[in-house]
């Protein structure tokens, strides 16, 4: 017995030296460890053994020792081909890729979003607007009545059914009031319209926000406190702003509303026309008038109002020149405006 | 408008003050300084100086070598002006002095040497005058500084017109220095002026206001025995750097009133205009004003009249037949209000504008007619001592603007301002600005005074404004409102059109646009594309932009065909609005779009309608978690394809159209191309009640695909009533039908559904299902599949 189990080891030590792949490990291991094996033939002659105990011993240990080195030889196999697949691998080359097409959003889309956010933050709810409007909406319940010079500041495109094209978003501050009532805050961007000849600083179609807050308390404090804080949020700065003021008929006081030129830091530049400040959003105590045309109380309630120029900010902020380019539908351009 | 700190200072002592900051400082307080400009700066060592004698240059007959005595020296000056002569006084630029860009230094001019320049207006910056030496009055002292004799020297400042819209009394530098006496705290000196009270006695003229709707006020007085004809040098200074050319003495004067005191005056020659009407005529004429233009009046144009012949359009421009001329010794001074609408009008109509006119337009104090003509005479007698009143002030004051009186309290300052600005610094700032104040403790009562009370003051907001922009914005205090916080709403549309966008642009690689609100017929036109009869803009900029846009889709077939050179395939859309004609009230049925348009150059007509549908579906499945349904419809406009054009629906609500383009719209586009697209209403499509998620626990036994290949005429098949009877056959063990494959080969077109199985309870062996498949296979005959051999 002794002497076959020898015999067998240094056969199968030969064999498994011999085997270079999985299939000949597999029959490698029925040749010795299947039914009908070469152990399960030295059990069988295990009856004939005289020292039943010694031989069943020996037998086993042996096959522990193949099964183990079968499982062995099968490992190293597996890393082999691991390291040969390592070893053939193709060098992949990052650099070459092809540049695939990215969608965009229109840049005013980009502009408005930010400063919508911003608002969005500090409690404003947003409204969507027509473009276009009434007489009504656009000049008298601005407190902008017939024959008043601000009507030839804005050269307005009017319809055949008597409607018009709107100039301002202001033009939805009366229809908002009536929706929500006082207290409010709401921000309303929209397309406004002036019929005016376009050049590289002119378009007839652009983009404005409006922004309201009426409530019981409301000041010039307040108005400052908002229009510094939106524009360092959308400016990503400590915007220094600076109220002059100007005069607009649906406000009172009414202000122009400065920021401290960022290009030269507020030394003087062509930019700013050696101010050092540039002019970013008309703004004011919402008129009493506005506020009675618009329902509410004004004895109880007051608010402030301002438009930023949308489209404005957008050649600000991402250095467009031509004005023109926003509705052009030239992708060479618009395309560059990838996300958010 | 241009303002002198010199004229100014005549009314307010700025002295010791640093005027630049000042001036910057009104743009804070009262209205934008768009420029500072510094006068005199650049002129140094000119003096007075005295022409000894005139030579005449030997080689040239321009030049002549001149002996001027500048008083400490006699100096060889070359001089090429034609006006010199012997004896004369002129401004002589020494040596080392500065004159503009020319530094003075012995110059050789042709041979000679010059020791100094004699200057012209013009060399000096006092006037545009350059036709020869300015002439000295020969009393001057010689050697003298010239800016030391007359006001060369000054800051002047522009201010922008449009910023004093609301402002009358600032057309004038009298209402420039009350600002400034307010803004330094100094007081403000009222203009010397002649009481007219003292003429009351004299004849009247005749003036006879007929439209007295167009007038508030009329006055007029005669002088006469007035000989000086050309104006004061300071006087000529003044009106030249405020942006004035001086004309004669008469009508520099008048204009030097209008932009000291604000009040436009006119002076007729006494001779040809003696007596005043103020009317419109019933008819249209011609009339030649005094620029020498003929203009053609119409009846609304308010006219003033000597004996019924026009002599000056009211509040614009007086008449060429009346004007003064250099023989002028008596006039008929008009110091008038005019209804500002009236002018504007007018003006509008003319196209003529003028300085008179712009501040009509604003609404101009009455009250001022009576203290400009009173001023005007003190500079006439102070300049032409013989002149000489002949009749009464004749004043028609046809209307006048009520009082206005304003109560409040130290609290709505408090509430409108949200800081604590004093008692004692409202009534200080009030006073200064020229309103009457009572304070009682914590209550004011204001009067507003005349210059601001005809439209600019007429309610407490307004008294907010004129505290406020003295204390100056700057001192602010800066703080965040006490509101409550309330939830925030957005409005559906709103963020259903913002997720679209999200959808569009990260899913599916487009790009966002913007195009115009009206048509482009031209652009139209040349896609082939009819443009839609639609509202009309009245005032378009050109004929071809005049019909508002029915549906965005023209336009983006414009940009697509600009874009070809862009990409071989790319996608663009845009959210907009548009307008479908009217409402039953007449008023614009404007829509909120999108529009979504695919092009390729590469790729198959159906390859891309599938994925324009794909991406419509996505929409709808992915923001309202509905159904989408694609039914054929037909083309409602001219460039979608009469076979290929559907309706999208979300669930059962139509929300837009999807389609591919007309293939003649098609070849204009491109010559080998494929075009898709959809437009959905965004209005119709936040409308539509998002469907709810609904979840459904997974069954833990394995699910069984089954495919099965069906002949069918495609077109007509509509893979919605597929499904329906699919379930309604296999009832709730099938889970789930989609479209494995589809293809035509030989002619025949070819579909294969896979049907998934699955059931809760337990394990579905292929064998059980083999008889729901039959069926399932039977009972979709009747929706055009028949099995596939």
């Amino acid at each position: 017995m002794k002497e076959r189990i020898e015999e067998l080891e240094a056969l199968f030590e030969k064999a498994l030296s011999e085997a270079t792949d999985a299939a000949a490990l597999e029959n490698l291991r029925v040749e010795y460890l299947g039914k009908k094996g070469h152990v399960a033939e030295l059990m069988k002659g295990l009856r004939d053994a005289q020292d039943k105990k010694a031989a069943g011993q020996l037998i086993n240990v042996f096959k522990c020792g193949v099964e183990s080195r079968i499982e062995e030889a099968t490992e190293a196999m597996k890393q082999a081909q691991i390291n040969a697949r390592i070893r053939n691998a193709k060098k992949y080359n990052p650099t070459l890729a092809r540049e695939r097409e990215f969608g965009s959003y229109h840049p005013i889309t980009l502009a408005t979003r930010e400063v919508e956010d911003v608002f969005i933050s500090m409690g404003f709810t947003i409204e969507n607007y027509n473009e276009i409007v009434d007489d009504y909406q656009c000049f008298e319940a601005l407190n902008i009545p017939k024959h008043h010079p601000a009507r030839d500041m804005q050269d307005t495109y009017y319809l055949d059914n008597g409607q018009l094209l709107k100039t301002h978003t202001s033009a939805a501050q009366n229809y908002i009031m009536k929706k929500y009532g006082a207290p409010l805050r709401a921000i309303f961007p929209g397309r406004c319209f002036r019929n005016e000849s376009t050049d590289a600083c002119h378009e007839n179609t652009f983009f404005q926000m409006e922004g309201m807050m009426i409530d019981e308390n409301i000041s010039i404090s307040n108005l400052i406190y908002f229009m510094k804080t939106m524009l360092s949020e959308v400016f990503k700065r400590d915007v220094k702003v600076r109220l002059r003021p100007g005069f607009f008929p649906f406000v009172e006081p009414g202000f122009e509303l400065d920021i401290n030129c960022e290009i030269c830091g507020g030394e003087g530049c062509p930019s700013c026309k050696n101010s050092g400040w540039l002019e970013l959003c008309p703004c004011g105590m919402i008129h009493p008038n506005v506020l009675r045309e618009g329902g509410i109380d004004t004895e109880k309630y007051t608010g402030f109002a301002f438009g930023l120029g949308l489209t404005r900010l957008a050649m600000m902020k991402y250095g467009v020149k031509d004005i023109r380019d926003f509705n052009s539908g030239n992708l060479k351009s618009l395309s560059q405006f990838k996300s958010i | 408008m241009f303002l002198s700190m010199n004229w100014i200072s005549d009314f307010v002592d700025l002295s010791g003050l640093d005027k630049k900051a000042l001036i910057r400082n009104f743009t804070l307080s009262t209205a934008e300084v768009e420029d500072i400009i510094v006068k005199g700066e650049n002129i140094s060592g000119v003096v007075t100086a005295r022409i000894l004698s005139v030579e005449n240059h030997p080689e040239s007959k321009k030049l002549h070598l001149l002996k001027v005595d500048k008083g400490d020296e006699v100096v060889d000056i070359v001089c090429g002006a034609p006006n010199v002569r012997e004896g004369m006084t002129v401004a002589l630029a020494t040596v080392g002095g500065q004159v503009g860009e020319i530094t003075i230094a012995p110059r050789k001019l042709a041979g000679y040497t010059s020791y100094g320049m004699c200057c012209s207006e013009a060399e000096l910056g006092i006037s545009d005058d350059h036709s020869g030496l300015w002439e000295l009055d020969g009393t001057l002292p010689l050697g003298a500084d010239i800016k030391t004799i007359y006001d060369i020297d000054d800051i002047i400042f522009e201010v922008d017109n449009k910023s004093l819209t609301n402002r009358p009394d600032l057309w004038s530098h009298y209402g420039m220095a009350r600002e400034f006496a307010t803004l330094t705290d100094r007081p403000l000196k009222a203009p010397a002026c002649v009481d007219v009270d003292g003429y009351k006695n004299l004849p009247a003229v005749a003036v006879d206001v007929k439209n007295t709707d167009l007038v508030w006020r009329y006055s007029a007085i005669k002088v006469e025995n007035i000989t000086r004809k050309i104006s004061p040098v300071n006087m000529r200074i003044r009106l030249y750097y405020c942006g004035s050319r001086a004309i004669n003495f008469l009508a520099d004067l008048t204009n030097y009133v209008m932009m000291e005191i604000g009040q436009p005056m006119h002076a007729f020659d006494c001779a040809k205009v003696d007596k005043i009407e103020v009317q419109t005529f019933p008819e249209g004429r011609k009339f030649a004003t005094l620029d020498g233009v003929e203009r053609n009046i119409d009846e609304n144009m308010l006219m003033i009249t000597s004996g019924d012949e026009p002599v000056a359009i009211a509040g614009v421009m007086g008449g060429d037949a009346s004007k003064i001329e250099d023989d002028t010794t008596s006039l008929l001074l008009e110091s008038a209000t005019f209804d500002g609408v009236s002018v504007r009008k007018t003006t509008t109509r003319l196209g003529l504008r003028t300085d008179a006119s712009m501040r009509y337009e604003k609404m101009l104090d009455p009250e001022l007619c009576r203290v400009a003509t009173e001023r005007l005479l003190a500079l006439l007698f102070e300049c032409d001592s013989g002149a000489k009143v002949i009749s009464s002030f004749t004043d028609a004051y046809v209307k006048k603007y009520p009082t206005i009186t304003l109560d409040f309290d130290k609290n709505y300052v408090n509430r409108y301002t949200g800081i604590d600005i004093s008692n004692e610094r409202i009534v200080k700032t009030l006073t200064g600005l020229g309103f009457g104040v009572k304070n009682n403790g914590d209550d004011f009562s204001v009067t507003v005074p005349s210059w601001r009370a005809t439209k600019d003051v007429t309610i407490k907001a307004d008294i907010i404004e004129e505290i406020t922009r003295i204390y100056g914005y700057d001192n602010f205090e800066i703080k965040t409102s006490d509101s409550p916080l309330r939830p925030v709403r957005c409005e559906k549309r709103k963020s259903c059109e913002d997720r679209m966008k999200d959808v569009l642009v990260k899913n599916y690689r487009l790009h966002e646009v913007h195009s115009y609100i009206w048509s482009d017929s031209k652009k139209n036109a040349e896609l082939g594309i009819e443009t839609p009869d639609n509202v009309k803009v009245i005032n378009a900029q050109t004929p071809d932009h005049a019909y508002l846009r029915r549906s965005m889709i023209p336009t983006l077939l414009s940009f697509v065909k600009e874009n070809k050179s862009y990409a071989d395939s790319f996608g663009i859309f845009e959210i907009g609005h548009t307008v479908e004609g009217l409402r039953p009230d007449g008023t614009c049925n404007e829509q909120n779009k999108l529009g979504v348009v695919l092009y390729s150059k590469t790729e198959d007509e159906e390859t891309l309608f599938l994925r324009a549908r794909d991406i419509a579906a996505e929409l709808i499945a992915d923001i309202l978690h509905k159904e989408p349904v694609f039914t054929s419809a037909d083309a409602a406009y001219g460039y979608e394809h009469p076979v290929n054009t559907f309706a999208v629906l979300a669930g059962d609500v139509l929300v837009g159209t999807l389609a591919v383009v007309h293939p003649t719209v098609l070849s204009n586009v491109d010559k080998k191309c494929a075009v898709a697209f959809f437009e959905i209403s965004t209005e119709a499509f936040a409308a539509v009640e998002s469907g709810a998620l609904k979840y459904r626990e997974p069954s833990k036994f394995p699910e069984i695909d089954i495919d099965v290949t069906f002949t069918a005429d495609l077109a007509a098949l509509v893979f919605e009533n597929v499904k329906c009877t699919a379930k309604a056959s296999a009832g709730a063990l099938l889970s789930d039908v989609k479209v494995a494959d589809v293809y035509t080969a030989d002619g025949v077109s070819a579909l294969t559904l896979r049907f998934s199985f699955v059931s809760d309870e337990r394990t579905l062996t292929k064998q059980e299902l083999t008889p729901v498949v039959d069926k399932l296979t039977a009972d979709l005959s009747a929706c055009g599949l028949t099995l596939k051999a």
